[in-house]
């Protein structure tokens, strides 16, 4: 099992949902976040003074998926969060140690 | 404690600097008292000149001026209740841009109106299609004379301009909203000029300035066609040469909505709009006339309470659940659909043309995004549609109580030339501007946000935007 974490570009986030969901992953957490890594913030003015705005909007969304899928499931995300432009964001892959869904008390590949 | 000692002294000393003085005060407020007793048994210089000038018809002269320009002030209003309206109904990452074009046009909309557009706009007698506009001047309106409009027209000359140019610049805010979040800045203050300074006035001019609609009979007492078609179609012109928000509407027929990112700026919007409107149909009696503008209130006020009724319970049984932005919009097609006619309408014609109106809006709401044409505030819809509807309602004996002077073709007329200009007008001027600087803004400046793109600023720097 591991844990995909994706930042992206947040008009990106319901392509990136039904994507995921074409492949068979139907859940995820999505989070909202600021961030930058090349991509440099912009410069705005207010009465007359000038100020950077560093960290930009972003949407992270974790999805836990088997280790069977997770190759295409990083692939779709790359593919559909893709714009080309700086700023699409990263891919990071984890391990997952235990998962359990609360509801039924099931553990491991079927809680996922 | 070292504190304490200066600060007791200084108390004592402040309390008896206080008696001393009320006990001065006492005295210089009686003697103040005597004078002025002596002073207002002597009437006022000015108010006798006044009243020796205006004669028997000083004080309703005075009542009607007083009534106008409060009205004047309501109007006014209604630029707040756009500018709240449409920034509550679009994403925040545009918000500053939208509340600067609204007040870009209350800035240009007065002096335009003040430069050309007033006199253009009522040019004496006339009968024609086309009178040229010059500023006001105090030639012009000095005197402020009960002699500027006689009866029908119980103000001086500033009171009317002034209730007019508010008008005025109402027709180009109502084009703002349809083209939020996609155009761009320059080339709506372009269009937004061009339209109140030669489009408003010409238009206006046929009917209110005594031109051939008004000599063939047309009727619009507030503005249903004058101003709120008017705005509707220019809008709808500007919408087709803009094209529609990116994402709107994708392939395969589905319509994605995007939400607006405040409701309570939406719904006090349209409590403004609805606040304003007693200025905008009630000071449209042009005088003080105790029967004429309590009976425009109450229709103002049902109609527009029908109209929200109506939208509620049809939006509910359409859309399964009730949306409060249908309601807010059938509450303005309400208001827009009894303003030309809030005067001569029977009273319960009022609360049925209301009624109408709130259906109407709901079903070209729905109709306008099936055929793609995205209008993020619903202007099309609630000033264009209704205030046609509006106009023909009061051809209509039954709405009109059979009143003979009104007809339903030249109703028609009226406000199909009008509504064809407008519509014209903006679609040419929309082209060209296209054509010289563009009209749109790219699509990664849409995506990011206008706010960025055009301003420089963000409207809620505190907060992170979910939608860029």
């Amino acid at each position: 099992m591991k844990l995909i974490s994706a930042i992206i570009k947040p008009f990106k986030l319901e392509e990136v949902k039904e994507a995921l969901s074409e492949i068979g992953i139907e859940g995820m957490t999505v989070t909202e976040v600021k961030g930058f890594g090349r991509q440099k913030g912009h410069t705005e003015i207010y009465r007359g003074s000038e100020y950077t705005v560093d960290f930009l909007p972003k949407v992270k969304i974790e999805v836990a998926v088997g280790s069977d899928i997770v190759e295409k499931a990083v692939e779709t995300i790359v593919t559909v969060a893709k714009t080309g432009k700086i700023g699409d964001g990263k891919i990071f892959v984890t391990p997952i140690e235990e998962s359990v869904r609360i509801r039924t008390d099931e553990r491991g590949d079927a809680a996922i | 404690m070292k504190i304490l000692k200066p600060l007791i002294f200084t108390a004592i000393t402040l309390l008896a600097g206080f008696s001393f003085a009320t006990h001065g005060f006492a005295q210089a407020e009686v003697a103040d008292a005597a004078s002025a007793i002596a002073e207002a048994a002597a009437p006022d210089e000015d108010y006798l000149a006044l009243k020796a000038k205006y004669g028997e018809t000083f004080d309703f002269f005075t009542i009607s001026v007083l009534w106008t320009l409060i009205a004047a002030g309501l109007v006014f209003i209604m630029h707040l209740g756009f500018a709240t309206l449409e920034s509550g109904l679009t994403q925040s990452k545009n918000t500053v841009n939208i509340l600067f074009k609204n007040v870009f046009v209350i800035c240009m909309g007065l002096l335009v109106y003040a430069v050309w557009g007033f006199n253009a706009m009522y040019p004496g007698d006339f009968g024609g299609w086309f009178a040229a506009g010059s500023p006001i001047t105090m030639a012009s309106y000095g005197g402020t004379d009960f002699s500027y409009g006689g009866t029908a027209l119980c103000m001086t000359g500033w009171a009317d301009f002034i209730f007019q140019a508010m008008f005025a610049a109402t027709a180009a805010t109502i084009i703002s909203g349809a083209v939020a979040e996609r155009i761009k800045l320059g080339s709506f203050m372009v269009i937004g000029t061009l339209l109140v300074m030669f489009a408003y006035p010409l238009s206006g001019s046929w009917k209110w300035g005594g031109g051939w609609l008004d000599r063939m009979g047309f009727y619009d007492f507030a503005g249903s066609t004058l101003v709120h078609a008017f705005g509707g179609f220019a809008a709808l012109a500007a919408v087709l040469v803009l094209g529609a928000r990116k994402g709107k509407f994708l392939e395969g027929g589905t319509i994605r909505p995007i939400l607006g990112h405040s409701m309570p700026l939406a719904t006090m919007g349209v409590f403004l709009l609805f606040l304003g409107w007693f200025g905008f149909n009630g000071g449209s009696v042009l005088s003080a006339n105790p029967e004429a503008v309590s009976y425009v209130f109450v229709t103002t006020a049902l109609a527009a309470a029908a109209g929200g009724f109506s939208s509620i319970f049809f939006s509910w049984g359409l859309l399964k659940k009730p949306d409060l932005s249908m309601a807010l919009n059938g509450i303005l097609a309400g208001l827009v659909g009894i303003t030309a006619g809030a005067d001569s309408v029977t009273l319960w014609s009022a609360v049925i043309i209301g009624l109408i109106a709130g259906v109407l809006v709901v079903i070209s709401i729905l109709f306008f995004d099936k055929i793609k044409i995205d209008d993020p505030v619903g202007a099309i819809s609630v000033h264009g549609v209704c205030g046609v509807f509006g106009t023909l309602a009061v051809g209509l004996p039954f709405f009109n109580g059979g009143n003979e002077d009104l007809s339903f073709f030249t109703q028609l007329i009226g406000t199909a030339s009008i509504s064809i200009f407008a519509f014209v007008f903006s679609f040419v001027v929309c082209l060209i501007v296209k054509a010289v600087m563009g009209i749109r803004v790219s699509a990664e400046e849409e995506s990011e946000g206008l706010d960025i793109g055009e301003h420089g600023q963000e409207a809620y720097p505190d907060f992170s935007p979910s939608s860029r």
